[in-house]
């Protein structure tokens, strides 16, 4: 392996970045961590656990009920948060942003909502063959409740939509698309903006599943024009259990509510409720408010390191990874898409993505293996799964060169 | 040897490694080693799932003692099964049923018996212990 050009990283100063995330300071077998699993969850930086701890020392307090002065300003900093994230994605409205769990919370409630009011017998949901479970379970459910069709695009081999075929499956008896914009499992970055276009051509709304896409790509949701996206909180830098769903204003008000309780009411008696408005209606319960601002916080720092310089950083040291990578004998790549983002999934030889995974962990390399919860993928490629190492801008070149020793020994060991 | 005394004699073949890597050459090396199962037990109701490695069981009831074989689609949990299979293949079934499994832990692989982890060891272990309670009542009939 020939590696004689001087590692030097991106325009944005690398080591004083890893300086914000404490644990990238962590020792794992008594050697510096490499963390290459930041498609399954990022890392945080100071401001957000600091804007958590705040929160609880400070502020602690229930929102949207209290008069008191506590209740107040959790409430407005929570309601700070959501203009933040509204901002960020280009929102037209605050109220088109709703807090949810996460992606899949915000996946199933469109599923539910929308499905309840619009999917009849016989209609269809698109989706595509590269989507995580948490994309295909929510409408199997739905359909099969509603006696609706799940239609699936197909993928070519180097994990692609094939998009001749998404032509053909794109009919008036589809009732909504649900696509994601990056591949988890692939990295594959989906020609989202045709996708909307062509559907919204024939009135159909589309959902896009941006969990692998907000931390990397800058998203302007008026210019994409998607009609619901959701995302995770943790997936970009800040806390669990917190995430995004933005839906246009049009849908949101028409749709049902998704769940009853606390907050999402307007007024109640026996016979009859009146639900509460956006985007109170879809936030019953009392919400993951430390979660909310955090998340305000990280939106907050990220765009302070600048959303362009993280995306040319990103694509820096991925493309670095992949060229590093591919000089591996026997490697082979699984999804080799032309346009990727984040993750690379690979497989070398006949070796177990378990048993790599185990020895790279030995050597404090975090990396991903299995289905990453997208079997029906693994299924086309006949795979059990893969090895999957993602990345994110705190990622170094000098830490690929040590994952790309990693496999060398894990080779060696196994093979 | 008693289920303990197997168990043992790991341990002890283990105190002379000094570092991981040395370990896991010995277990993949078992792993690759060892046919441990019959092809035709290679099906589909001899399999426990575990989330990312495949492993298969087939046990048979002889005189008195359960005798395991089995075999993995990852070659470190092959090594790992074939460890567990040397501790309780060929004991009475009271004595599988009954069995504490403190090797795994004591050769500092822990985190392969945790819940955590879906390399399928767990599972096949508790199915080894299903299989001591079911031929032990068996035995009682």
């Amino acid at each position: 392996m020939t590696n004689s050009e001087p590692i030097t990283d991106s325009a944005l100063d690398i080591e004083k970045i890893r300086k914000d995330f404490p644990i990238l300071q962590t020792k794992v077998y008594g050697r510096p961590l490499i963390y290459l699993d930041n498609a399954a969850t990022t890392q945080k930086p100071r401001a957000v656990l600091q804007s958590l701890e705040n929160y609880y020392t400070q502020y602690n307090s229930n929102v949207h009920r209290g008069v008191h002065f506590l209740s107040q300003q959790a409430t407005e900093a929570y309601e700070e948060a959501r203009k933040k994230i509204a901002a960020y994605i280009n929102a037209r409205f605050d109220h088109e942003i709703i807090f949810t769990k996460g992606t899949t919370n915000g996946i199933n409630l469109v599923a539910s909502s929308f499905g309840r009011k619009y999917l009849k017998e016989g209609d269809e949901v698109l989706i595509s063959a590269m989507e995580h479970h948490s994309n295909i379970v929510p409408w199997q459910l739905i359909c099969e409740e509603k006696g609706a069709v799940l239609k699936v695009i197909p993928i070519n081999e180097q994990g692609e939509l094939k998009m001749d075929a998404f032509d053909e499956l794109l009919t008036k008896k589809v009732k909504i698309a649900a696509i994601t914009y990056v591949s988890n499992s692939l990295g594959t970055v989906n020609p989202i903006r045709e996708i909307i276009q062509k559907a919204q051509a024939l009135n159909i709304p589309v959902l896009i599943d941006a969990a692998q896409a907000i931390q990397h790509i800058p998203i302007d949701i008026q210019q994409l024009d998607a009609d619901f996206l959701a995302f995770s909180g943790h997936k970009i830098y800040g806390p669990t259990g917190v995430g995004v769903l933005y839906g246009k204003e049009k849908w949101l008000n028409e749709m049902p509510p998704y769940e009853g309780g606390g907050d999402m009411i307007k007024n109640v008696t026996f016979a009859k409720t009146t639900y509460n408005e956006l985007p109170f209606k879809f936030e019953a319960g009392t919400p993951d408010i430390s979660g909310g601002i955090a998340l305000g916080a990280a939106i907050d720092y990220i765009q302070h390191i600048g959303v362009a310089a993280i995306q040319q950083a990103e694509e820096e040291v991925v493309a670095y990874a992949y060229g590093r990578l591919s000089a591996i004998p026997s490697l082979r790549f699984i999804g080799d898409a032309q346009h990727r983002s984040g993750a690379i999934s690979f497989l070398i030889g006949n070796i177990h993505p378990y048993d790599l995974g185990e020895i790279l962990d030995k050597q404090s390399i975090a990396v991903r293996t299995g289905h990453h919860c997208t079997q029906p993928l693994m299924d086309f490629f006949h795979i059990p799964g893969t090895v999957r190492a993602s990345f994110a801008f705190y990622n170094t070149k000098a830490e690929v060169d040590e994952l790309v020793k990693g496999i060398e020994k894990a080779k060696r060991m196994l093979e | 040897m008693t289920i303990k005394e197997q168990q043992d004699t790991i341990i002890e073949e283990f105190s002379f490694f000094t570092d991981w890597t040395e370990k896991y050459e010995y277990i993949i090396q078992l792993g690759k080693d060892l046919p441990l199962i019959d092809e035709q037990y290679k099906k589909e109701e001899n399999l426990i799932r575990g989330c990312q490695s495949k492993v298969w069981l087939h046990a048979e009831h002889k005189e008195g003692k359960i005798y395991f074989t089995a075999d993995s689609d990852a070659v470190i949990t092959k090594g790992l099964v074939s460890m567990v299979v040397r501790v309780l293949s060929g004991q009475s079934p009271n004595d599988i049923a009954g069995a504490a499994i403190y090797f795994v832990d004591a050769i500092g692989l822990k985190n392969h018996l945790s819940l955590t982890r879906s390399n399928g060891l767990l599972s096949m272990l508790k199915q080894m212990k299903m299989y001591g309670v079911a031929f032990r009542n068996l035995e009682m009939r």
